[in-house]
């Protein structure tokens, strides 16, 4: 079986996110970049399903060169290739969930068919958990959201999703259109052989030139509420009564 | 909370292994009222101390960093943070191998444990690794990992417990304000701290809060990448967090060592990766530490590659993944060593920086010594902040040495080696027809000086000079050195003396202040040439120089270039503050020609019509002459056991000098000679001691031979330590050593080059009663002389003429004969030529 992971560049952040001056993006040039743990969940069951079922497992970014950062990363984890969509330097399918699907569901035709494209639930750092949506949408095959775990049978797929204190289980004939959530599966790490295996690996580069949506992002801002600060209950013994206190305020004792 | 306190003895800003170690240091040694802030959390607020592989490797080739590192290694243990495991540093290569040799030599001279070990011994010791990919292995059973964060936090609770110690988290330090050049107060974002003493700990941003105050920390911060792999059974089922050796892979300049189930790999072969201070991300906006940056793996995969060939057994596996892995920074100095001291540009700023995690405590016991006895027991002087000249404490010097030193972190250095990067940035007005004359130019403190002139080539073969025939021993070497020499002690040879560090000191104080710094007897008439030690307050050297009399209220002070900007701090530091001493920096106003052989005044006679006769101009005199038109101040001494002068002209009117000197000399002989005769071949054969290498705080005047016969009536500093000195017997006197004929086991000719240990006939090595060892503190070719010199210090009971010691260099050993004992020169021991 043949499974397809579409990932996404994001910034590796810490727990205050700078903004350029002009609060239009994420201030980036002290910051690593990363694909979401949602992705990696789906790069990891992707792996796993081409490993069970003697298939392939592809990745697939939209963006600048530099997004193969990210390709390389998925392969080192097992992804067996990679295609980058190459929408061009000056493209604002960044932040354009409509261009970035209709990037991927352009260049589906060139690619070898696929029984399962996988998605994260949303990208770590819009998440307006549209693009796997749209692309299913547009190429017209069942999806399910929020994914929890995947089995793969005969022409069809089980994908189970949590559901308040339930569990859904839906069965989608393929090829078939998933969004994952985190949880779906504990992700390996890169191994050594991974990685350079990754590294010497061709990227397939299909350029594409998909009409901007009509999401536009104005600005970003901070939250205007102070920011946590860490309080001192006490020292040593004497403390113990003030984290009683807190611990029954939050309900965790009775 | 303790309240923060509006007013502090020392303010110690930086809670890192270096920060902590110096406030526990400094309670210790009586100091109360101690402020230590950081601007990250405790325990670990972030900075290198919190990411670094924290293992410990004893054996350096430099004393210094020897002595820290053990020093580091015992307080590490005292406080039961430390876990001996071992380790290995392997050669992949010939190169490495020879240098295990001279790694091997520098654990003898230091006196710790260690020895060669087959490919073999070493897969016995770590079971996963690939013998087949190793020619030997250097094995020092006392390597150990230290816990820097939990020896940090004991400190501080020491010094709290004492009641010295306040601590303030998350505290971030606004200004640093100084009056009249002194430390007065640290202002933060919780108030204002009235303070005389600042100590700059802070790793990475130690140059933005010294630039706070107006000092310079020159160090760059830099990326050092780190991974972890696993999880590895065999590591697993240790069920510790350490319980094989450390491996240095030395030849990709990397190394591996276990950390619990994973087996950590880092890397000094990756490009240079520096940073800037201000641009180090804030705790809050960083994904993981301010000083953990993200990895670059681009930069990693040829170490994956080194270190699958030398652990594929346990690497290539699927379930081994990479874990963790970070650009981690550390910080890198023009030349490895650290920034310890009083900065030169303000009193009470104190830096501690450039510090591995292997000598934080020894560092900041050295620094609390410092600050409150003015020596520490160890002699900081390769470490001293104040060793820098201008150029090297900006931005673009300290980046380019910082890049070209990053590689050689694990890289083979030869004693001699030379930075390539950043050269040419003092050149004396003699460069352009040094240059020409084809001069091999070495650098002291920026300045080019000729090592070697290639023009002196057909000396060699007509002085009948022998070649070195083995590589090491040649390398950034030449034989027409030893022809040079030569040509000096035959003919007359001119030398390119412009380094020297030169400053006048004058006024009505001037007499009282250079008496006070000086060992000399600076009321001499004026005139006089007076060479001098300059001691710490502990009675060891400082340094050497000499001092002109140039008038009643004026004097010259000239020192080596190597050692000038030391000198100037410690000069300047000592100025009395009643105004009544001026100090003026002639450094770039003076270039220096030295002009000595027996014919040397046959050269100065043609090129001046003042008398310059033995009885008109005697030896330890200074005067003006004319030469030319050029009015030069000539001092009549030599560092090369030869009759002549230095000749100190306005540097403008170096050039014609030079012109008039050289056409004169031709029909004399008259050679150019580069520094490889000034400072090793006549200097050896004179027996002179160099600073840095014979002098150091460890030994004093008395020790070195350099003793005056009397004792001035005026107070100077270390005087009680040297008057003490003198009426005892040394614990050990420097001597001259033969090394005559050696041959390897090849039967070639070999040279030791310096540092090497000294030992008894039988092997054993030699201790003073203070537990200092003989090691060998210069080197060097005795071409008149017919031998290869060594100068060491020698416990009594070794320092006698005519015995018979042994020198082990890279690997062998070799018969060394004690020569002479105390500072009689073997060449010329009357210094009949000099005083000609």
């Amino acid at each position: 079986m043949d499974v397809l992971v579409c990932i996404k560049r994001v910034p590796a952040v810490g727990a205050e996110i700078l903004l350029t001056a002009d609060g239009a993006a994420i201030d980036t040039r002290h910051l690593g970049f990363t694909i979401g743990p949602h992705e990696e969940c789906a790069v990891e069951e992707a792996v796993r399903i081409a490993e069970r079922t003697g298939g392939s497992a592809g990745v697939l970014t939209v963006g600048a060169p530099e997004t193969e950062e990210q390709l390389r990363y998925a392969m080192s984890m097992g992804a067996d290739h990679a295609v980058r969509v190459d929408v061009g330097a000056d493209h604002a399918a960044e932040g354009d969930p409509e261009a970035t699907a209709a990037a991927i569901t352009g260049a589906l035709p060139d690619l070898p068919p696929y029984d399962l494209v996988l998605f994260g639930a949303a990208s770590a750092d819009a998440g307006h958990a549209q693009v796997g949506v749209r692309v299913a949408c547009a190429l017209r095959r069942p999806l399910v959201g929020g994914v929890k775990g995947i089995e793969v049978g005969d022409g069809h797929v089980s994908l189970r999703r949590e559901v308040g204190d339930g569990v859904e289980v839906h069965e989608a004939p393929l090829p078939a259109v998933a969004t994952v959530l985190e949880g779906l599966n504990l992700p390996r790490y890169p191994t050594i052989k991974g990685r350079l295996r990754a590294k010497k690996a061709p990227i397939r580069v299909l350029p594409a030139a998909p009409a901007a949506g009509g999401l536009r992002t104005r600005r970003l801002r901070h939250r205007p509420e102070a920011r946590a600060e860490t309080v001192v209950l006490g020292r040593g013994a004497e403390a113990a009564s003030a984290v009683v206190d807190v611990l029954a305020e939050m309900g965790m004792v009775r | 909370m303790t309240p923060f306190p509006d007013r502090a003895q020392v303010v110690v800003i930086g809670a890192g292994i270096v920060g902590n170690s110096v406030v526990h240091h400094l309670t210790r040694l009586g100091w109360r009222d101690i402020l230590l802030l950081d601007k990250g959390p405790l325990p670990d607020p972030g900075g290198s101390t919190g990411h670094a592989s924290n293992f410990v490797f004893p054996v350096d080739h430099s004393r210094e960093i020897t002595l820290l590192t053990g020093d580091s290694m015992r307080q590490y243990s005292e406080l039961g943070t430390l876990t001996t495991c071992g380790g290995i540093e392997v050669a992949r290569t010939p190169e490495r191998v020879q240098e295990l040799h001279r790694r091997m030599s520098s654990a003898r001279a230091w006196g710790i444990d260690a020895e060669l070990v087959t490919p073999a011994e070493v897969a016995r010791d770590v079971p996963f690794l690939d013998p087949d990919v190793v020619l030997a292995g250097f094995r020092t059973p006392s390597v150990a990992v230290v816990d820097p964060l939990r020896a940090g936090e004991l400190m501080r609770h020491r010094a709290t417990e004492a009641g010295a110690l306040t601590v303030a988290a998350l505290t971030e330090v606004l200004a640093v304000e100084t009056e009249d050049g002194r430390v007065r107060r640290v202002r933060t974002d919780r108030g204002d701290v009235e303070t005389e003493f600042v100590v700059v700990a802070c790793g990475v941003w130690s140059p933005r809060i010294a630039r706070l105050a107006g000092a310079t920390i020159p160090l760059t911060p830099a990326v050092h990448q780190m991974i972890d792999v696993g999880p590895i059974a065999e590591l697993a089922a240790t069920g510790r967090e350490i319980a094989y050796p450390i491996i240095r892979d030395m030849d990709p300049l990397m190394y591996e060592r276990q950390s619990g189930a994973d087996l950590e790999i880092g890397s000094y072969a990756h490009r240079p990766i520096l940073c800037d201070p201000d641009e180090i991300p804030s705790a809050a906006t960083a994904a993981l530490s301010p000083t953990q940056l993200p990895f670059t793996p681009d930069d990693f995969d040829p170490q994956m590659e080194a270190a699958l060939e030398l652990f594929g057994s346990i690497l290539d596996r699927p379930d081994a993944g990479i874990r963790h892995a970070i650009n981690g920074l550390l910080s890198l100095t023009p030349d490895g060593h650290p920034l310890l001291g009083e900065t030169p540009e303000v009193r009470g700023l104190w830096s501690a920086a450039a510090v591995w995690i292997k000598e934080g405590p020894g560092v900041g016991r050295l620094v609390a010594e410092w600050m409150t006895a003015g020596a520490p027991e160890i002699d900081p002087h390769a470490a001293d902040i104040a060793r820098f000249a201008p150029h090297e404490r900006t931005r673009a010097h300290v980046r380019a040495r910082a890049a070209e030193g990053f590689n050689k972190t694990y890289g083979i250095t030869h004693p001699r080696e030379q930075w390539t990067s950043d050269r040419g940035a003092r050149r004396s007005p003699f460069y352009e027809r040094e240059r020409a004359l084809g001069a091999e130019f070495f650098e002291v403190a920026g300045w080019e000086r000729p090592q070697w002139y290639g023009a002196n080539a057909p000396l060699v073969a007509e002085l009948g000079v022998e070649d070195r025939p083995h590589e090491w021993d040649a390398r950034w070497w030449s034989p027409i050195i030893n022809a040079e020499h030569l040509a000096m002690r035959r003919g007359v040879a001119m030398i390119d003396l412009s380094a020297f560090t030169q400053f006048d000191v004058s006024g009505p104080g001037a007499l009282a202040y250079v008496q006070h710094l000086t060992v000399a007897q600076m009321d001499r008439p004026v005139g006089r040439v007076i060479y001098t030690p300059v001691l710490g307050p502990d009675g060891g050297f400082r340094s050497d120089l000499t001092v002109v009399r140039l008038g009643e209220s004026h004097f010259r002070v000239v020192t080596g270039g190597a050692d000038g900007a030391r000198d100037l701090a410690w000069f300047r530091r000592h100025l009395p503050g009643d105004g009544s001493v001026a100090l003026a920096d002639l450094t770039s106003a003076v270039c220096t020609l030295g002009l000595w052989g027996p014919r040397a005044r046959d050269v100065l006679a043609a090129v001046t019509d003042d008398d310059v006769s033995d009885a008109a101009f005697r030896f330890g005199t200074a005067r003006t002459l004319v030469i030319g038109s050029t009015p030069v101040l000539a001092l009549r001494l030599s560092y090369v056991g030869e009759l002549g002068w230095e000749l100190h002209a306005p540097t403008e009117s170096g050039l014609r000098l030079w012109d008039t000197l050289a056409e004169a000399g031709a029909p004399h002989g008259l050679v150019p000679a580069g520094i490889g005769v000034y400072g090793t071949t006549a200097r050896i054969e004179k027996g002179y001691r160099l600073m840095g290498h014979e002098l150091d705080a460890e030994h004093g005047p008395v020790e070195a031979g350099l003793a005056l016969p009397g004792l001035k009536a005026q107070d100077f500093v270390g005087k009680a330590a040297y008057t003490k000195a003198r009426e005892g017997e040394p614990e050990a006197t420097l001597c001259t050593i033969r090394l005559d004929g050696a041959r390897d086991a090849s039967g070639m000719r070999r040279y030791p080059q310096g540092g090497e240990p000294l030992l008894t006939a039988d092997g054993a090595r030699i201790l003073d009663r203070r537990g200092r060892p003989s090691y060998v503190t210069s080197a060097g070719a005795a071409p008149s002389l017919g031998t290869h010199l060594l100068l060491a210090y020698l416990p009594p009971w070794h320092a006698v003429e005519g015995a018979g010691l042994v020198v082990e260099y890279l690997g062998e050993r070799y018969p060394v004969t004690v020569a002479r004992v105390g500072r009689t020169p073997l060449f010329d021991p009357d210094d009949a030529r000099m005083r000609g």
